[in-house]
């Protein structure tokens, strides 16, 4: 081989380059940016499905519950080990995962989507500043 | 003339003509049974077409169809009855209290007598007509004209009870149905309704600016066995009665069926579900 002597250097050095970001990864001892969400303040464990299926899916579920409660009329409950859930992101979800800013917002935030839930549904901050009802 | 032009344009033309009358050939040769429905649906649409409409020339009922009755008689001179079933709506469905004709957001309010029946109104009415306003809503009519404009079927109608829904979600904020409800049973929000609202009901959301609400006939009350708000802040005087209008053996029905009611703008075709005794 002709100029090995530049090649060779120059071939490790641009894969070194080029991997950078992965070894740069692998030693860097700085705090991992992944999304912590809080667990329910009320130390409530169970969910109406498991977490991995929750954080896949939770927005499709909602959509469906949307649809059963306003377009189909259904607005059964959702009883899973005995414990109730009325279809509704402010009826079911929020009553363990009350703080938004510190759940939902963590990993929305992360992912970079924009949901507008809170446009209209009320979150336990909203609700503080204003007398509630019940 | 060119010969070979000259044959091009017959061809043209020919297939032109057949092009064009291709669909009419369709419609005549199209089988007899097609065709045979297609007259009885057109005979009995006319059939309907040709009874009076409004009050009283309604078709007999299928299903279930919620409904109202005012009996104003139990209202008058009470307008503080008036205001606490406003109130009641207001504080479980959120409503934004905004000044101002434009952007006031109303599910039920009161009004004149000759704005609320303008059919009915007369030269001399009676003091009490007079004196008195009259509880409105949304009719959650039969006929809806909201339901037929609406691009996104935000509003629909549910089958399974009747009533003129909304779907919040759905809403693009176009104002069609405002257009179509000849009964201003609709507000729009121009703004951010969340600084209007007093107190918050925690069970029930807000609105977003650019969506059109209206009574839902109390949808998320009726599903915990509870009956509509207004109906039951003036329940100790029974004003409001709530029930199934094509049940025969429901309060509401009997009532119907033993005193003279109306309805708001009955020629209009709409239907409305909500009768009125004045
Ligand atoms: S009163 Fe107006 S909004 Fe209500 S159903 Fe009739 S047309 Fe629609
Ligand atoms: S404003 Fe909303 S509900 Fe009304 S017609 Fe448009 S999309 Fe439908
Ligand atoms: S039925 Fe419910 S939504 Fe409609 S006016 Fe009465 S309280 Fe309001």
């Amino acid at each position: 081989m002709y100029n090995k002597g530049t090649i060779i250097p120059g071939l490790i050095i641009f894969v070194l380059f080029v991997t950078f970001p992965l070894w740069f990864n692998a030693f860097s001892t700085a705090a991992s940016t992944v999304p912590k969400p809080e667990l329910p303040p009320g130390g409530e464990k169970a969910c109406i499905a498991p977490a991995a299926e929750m954080r896949a899916n939770h927005m499709v579920m909602l959509n469906e519950w949307r649809d059963d409660v306003l377009r189909d009329g259904d607005r059964v409950a959702v009883t899973v080990d005995g414990k109730q859930y009325r279809k509704g992101l402010q009826m079911a979800c929020m009553q363990c995962h009350s703080n938004k800013e510190k759940f939902c917002d963590s990993c929305h935030e992360y992912a970079s989507v924009k949901p507008y839930c809170w446009d209209c549904h009320l979150t336990q901050s909203a609700l503080a500043t204003k007398k509630e009802t019940h | 003339m060119d010969k070979q032009r000259r044959k091009f344009l017959k061809i043209a033309g020919a297939t032109a003509l057949a092009g064009i009358s291709a669909p009419a050939v369709v419609k005549l040769t199209s089988t007899p049974a097609l065709a045979s429905s297609g007259h009885g649906k057109a005979a009995e649409h006319g059939a309907a077409e040709h009874k009076p409409e409004g009050h009283g020339g309604e078709d007999s009922a299928k299903g279930v169809r919620l409904g109202m009755l005012i009996d104003m008689r139990k209202l008058y001179g009470h307008p503080e009855l008036l205001e606490k079933v406003a109130a009641a709506c207001i504080k479980v469905h959120n409503i934004p209290q905004i000044e101002g004709n434009k952007n006031e957001i109303k599910w039920i309010w009161d009004m004149a007598y000759k704005n609320v029946f303008p059919e009915h109104s007369s030269y001399h009415s009676s003091k009490i007509t007079e004196e008195n306003n009259f509880l409105v809503l949304c009719n959650h009519c039969d006929e809806p004209p909201c339901v037929r404009v609406c691009p996104t079927k935000a509003t629909f109608r549910d089958e399974k009870t009747g009533i003129v829904s909304m779907d919040f979600h759905r809403c693009i904020g176009c104002r069609f149905c405002m257009m179509g409800c000849p009964y201003g049973a609709r507000s729009f929000n121009w703004m951010d309704p969340r600084p209007y609202i007093k107190e918050y009901n925690p069970d029930f959301p807000t609105r977003m600016r650019g969506v059109v609400e209206k009574c839902n006939f109390c949808g998320e009350r009726r599903a915990l066995g509870q009956e509509p708000a207004c109906v039951e802040a003036v329940k100790d005087v029974g004003a409001i009665v709530f029930g199934d209008l094509n049940d025969p053996d429901s309060e509401i029905r009997q009532i119907l069926d033993k005193e003279h009611t109306i309805q708001r703008k009955p020629s209009l075709g709409t239907k409305p579900s909500v009768f009125y005794i004045v």
